[in-house]
């Protein structure tokens, strides 16, 4: 039977040793954050994920979710999933203290979110879109909104929903048409159709808060013209309980690939009563806020599923038995060798492995920032941490999502056709990772918001928050003997991404096209860069600690440090080449001819 | 009444636990430790009997490596007040334990201390009645149910023939079986109040314990793998190998 098994030991490892906690506790506002208290904070979340929500994770998709008279019913135990979430408070973990959260660090809610979307992505998006709309408020939102809202969203008695996309407007909001007519009575009616909404409906909790952007009369057009609402399914009453429905009203539900027991939703607004969010005509800058969280959140989504399909194949290759070792028999007592000694099926292996240790690496690193960003005492730490986070945030997503998606692919390999049936659960992987690539802004304009805004902002100020840390340590250990085969591995990264860079730069001057083209290949070449870093940072604090008690773990890490950057990293030759050769094929190819 | 509550920490149940190359033992280096199950079952069942007002507070108490403490942090975040170490490096025999436990309650003083009945561990089953032997403390043993009456407490006993009910003189002490409860999960709030919460540190010697063991360990081996199974033809070749082989009939 699958099972699913939290890597708390990486978690931590991340967490203290890779990076220092202490840099963390040391903010006023994460003291609390001791490794200690961390490490038990994941080990009871685990117990969550792993024996709740994982086993609901392949019956979830089976059934799917349910559309009856304008309601959704959840998969078969979600309902008290969900309530043992929140039963568990797990929802506050980042959230402030004064809202009803714990006020941990994103550093640390960020296992709890791997966590869920391992166990069970789609349940992970109901508690992940609400935690969207917490952010959104908490920036933006009135006292007297954030006053009623913020707790009981926290809390996760009540969830939340993004509204942006409609039926012909999806990536170019510009487009959008739903109404927002004033009342005498300082709120709005709105009407409209808004499309692809997740969690837009369903039975977890007593009340749904839509955020729903809208225009108001006489706006300007464009993205300019465009405020933010707050439309509760439940008008709250004088006591803050569900009162009288509102008019925002479920359609449909969708069909879908994967994440079947997400509820994707049409919804219909018809003059339903809203709050205005923020300034008018600036909702995309609230939307942006809320953006950017999710943005990483799918990223983290990326790494998740491609962690648990990693357990899978890695458990299926130790006791498929099938085929002899091309060396020579290895258990003679069987009828046949695990598929584990076969070089192909190791390579795979280490590829998936590589990656997910990686990018929990990452996505740690970039939290941290957040961390920073939020809670750091001086302003020019807060800006130097939100520097990073902007040039990271494209890369967690895009990056994250695409390989995360190979590798669920990955996994279905090693299982072979056992894979392609439903029974083993780990095409369901490969679907449920799909839509991680699209959501959230697609990954082609992931790569263009790194090529086009993040790279030239603040003539570079934001990359210059990633190559200068890469810069100083590569100088810093180029005298390191025993790191130099990392060292030298990654410099050469390092060098043909500062290459890059500098070719899109000027290119991109001359002809925006150059930018465009390149883009894709120029995130994942970044997205390498990164994780080669990281991989030789953690092959240093391995090699250090090698030979002690924890010995097995030190040596893997050492070990599959290597692959990546022998194996893996000098992909980074070949995207290189792709991005230095420019547009031209693809700009000069006759669009009737495609 | 205040309630006792031992607990230990053992290997993760979930965990397959391997013998050391050298045999002195199992391989407890960076495998992972948790409290074992049926102290867990005690511990909930001490919460639920301060849930229904029948217990003021709950003490935990383990004996062990500082590292224990974790194992009491855990049960401050199910809902415990305060914790007790009793730090030692010495491996603990359920003699020594069930003396270090009688210090503890000469001086905590409960109406009643609950145990698991074993420790997946050792499988050794013995601290809770060692324990009784030495108070001179009435016991009920592998208890499925409980009940706490005015003076005394009720439980029901698994025992092979089925269940027994047994009334208890308070103070007891109570053991308790696999199908008493079900541990609820910590909740996240618990977890950072558990944290605040007290844990005093004692050695044997402040409590004038001697733990050495008196138990000689030759050596751990992993059991022999079983061997294949045999088909037989017919019920009759059953039979004979049953008679002959076997010797069960």
């Amino acid at each position: 039977m699958a099972t699913y098994t939290a890597p708390l030991r990486d978690l931590r490892f991340v967490y203290e040793e890779l990076f220092d906690a202490e840099e963390i506790t040391a903010l006023e506002a994460y003291r609390d954050a001791t490794p200690d208290l961390v490490s038990a904070i994941y080990e009871e979340g685990a117990k969550l994920c792993q024996n709740e929500l994982f086993p609901l994770n392949r019956s979830g998709d089976e059934e799917g979710c349910h559309f009856e008279n304008g309601n959704v019913r959840t998969p078969e135990g979600f309902r008290s999933a969900y309530a043992a979430y929140v039963d568990g408070g797990w929802g506050g973990l980042n959230c402030a203290p004064e809202f009803g959260g714990q006020g941990m660090p994103h550093s640390v809610n960020i296992a709890l979110e791997e966590m869920l979307c391992s166990a069970n992505l789609s349940f992970s998006t109901y508690p992940g879109l609400t935690r969207g709309v917490y952010r959104a408020l908490r920036v933006f939102g009135s006292e007297a909104i954030k006053q009623l809202y913020l707790p009981r969203l926290v809390s996760g008695k009540w969830s939340g929903t993004m509204c942006l996309t409609e039926p012909h407007c999806g990536t170019d909001l510009g487009l959008l048409r739903t109404r927002a007519e004033p009342t005498k009575q300082d709120n709005y009616r709105i009407t409209g159709t808004k499309i692809f909404i997740t969690a837009g409906e369903h039975d977890l909790t007593e009340n749904i808060v839509h955020l729903v952007l809208a225009r108001l009369p006489d706006s300007p057009k464009g993205i300019k013209g465009i405020s933010l609402f707050l439309v509760p399914k439940f008008m709250p009453n004088e006591q803050g309980e569900p009162g009288v429905r509102n008019s925002v009203t479920c359609a449909s539900i969708e069909h879908k690939m994967g994440i079947k027991a997400s509820a994707t939703c049409v919804m219909n607004l018809q003059e339903a009563t809203g709050w205005l969010v923020g300034q008018p005509h600036r909702g995309m800058q609230a939307m942006f806020t809320m953006m950017n969280d999710a943005r990483l959140g799918v990223g983290m989504q990326g790494l998740g599923i491609a962690e648990i399909a990693y357990q899978a194949a890695g458990a299926y290759a130790k006791e498929r038995l099938q085929g002899r070792s091309i060396t020579g028999t290895k258990q003679p007592d069987k009828p046949a060798d695990p598929l584990i000694v076969h070089p192909d099926i190791r390579r795979i292996l280490l590829t998936m492995r590589s990656f997910t240790e990686g990018a929990r690496a990452l996505t740690c690193w970039v939290a941290r920032n957040l961390d920073f960003r939020d809670k750091a005492e001086t302003e020019e730490a807060r800006q130097a941490a939100d520097d990073f986070v902007q040039v990271m945030t494209p890369i967690v997503k895009a990056f994250l999502t695409d390989y995360g998606f190979e590798v669920t692919n990955m996994g279905l390999q090693v299982h072979g056709g056992h894979g392609y049936i439903r029974e083993t659960g780990v095409e369901q992987y490969v679907r449920d990772a799909r839509i991680t690539q699209i959501y959230e802004g697609a990954n082609g304009i992931q790569a263009l918001d790194l090529v086009g805004r993040k790279m030239p902002a603040h003539t570079g100020r934001y990359l210059r928050s990633f190559f200068h840390p890469v810069q100083r340590w590569i100088e810093e250990q180029s005298t390191n003997t025993e790191l130099q085969p990392f060292v030298l591995s990654i410099s050469k990264a390092f060098g043909r991404l500062q290459l890059a860079t500098g070719h899109i730069a000027q290119a991109g001057l001359r002809n925006p096209d150059e930018g465009g083209a390149a883009a894709s290949e120029y995130l994942r070449l970044f997205g390498l860069v990164a994780l080669g870093y990281l991989w030789a940072r953690m092959a240093q604090i391995s090699i250090e600690k090698q030979g002690g008690d924890d010995n097995a773990f030190y040596a893997a890490k050492i070990v599959t440090a290597r692959f990546f950057m022998e194996r893996v990293l000098p992909q980074t030759g070949s995207l290189f080449a792709a991005i230095m050769s420019g547009s031209s094929t693809m700009m000069e190819f006759p669009d009737e001819t495609f | 009444m205040k309630v006792l509550v031992p607990v230990k920490r053992v290997i993760d149940a979930n965990i397959k636990v391997r013998v050391k190359s050298d045999q002195s033992g199992v391989e407890l280096n960076n495998v992972k430790m948790a409290m074992n199950p049926f102290c867990e079952i005690a511990v909930e069942e001490a919460i639920r009997l301060k849930e229904a007002g029948a217990a003021e507070e709950i003490v935990l108490v383990t004996a062990g490596i500082r590292q224990s403490q974790e194992t009491l942090r855990s049960g401050l975040a199910m809902g415990a007040d305060r914790g007790i170490l009793i730090e030692t490096d010495e491996a603990l025999e359920p003699l020594a334990v069930a003396k270090l436990l009688k210090a503890v309650v000469e001086r905590e003083e409960p109406g009643l201390v609950l145990l698991g009945k074993q420790a997946i561990d050792g499988d050794n089953n013995q601290t809770g009645q060692m324990l009784a032997g030495l108070l001179n403390w009435s016991i009920g043993s592998f208890v499925s149910k409980l009940e706490t009456g005015d003076g005394s407490i009720s439980v029901v006993r698994e025992v092979d023939g089925g269940l027994e009910k047994v009334r208890l003189k308070s103070p007891a002490i109570v053991t308790v079986d696999l199908r008493l409860n079900e541990p609820r999960y910590a909740s996240l709030p618990n977890i950072m109040k558990a944290k605040k919460k007290p844990i005093d540190m004692f050695t044997p010697e402040d409590l004038g314990v001697g733990v050495a063991p008196r138990v000689t360990v030759l050596k751990v081996v992993e059991p022999p793998a079983r061997d294949a199974g045999v088909k037989v033809s017919s019920a009759a070749e059953l039979v004979e190998k049953l008679r002959q082989e076997a010797k069960v009939i």
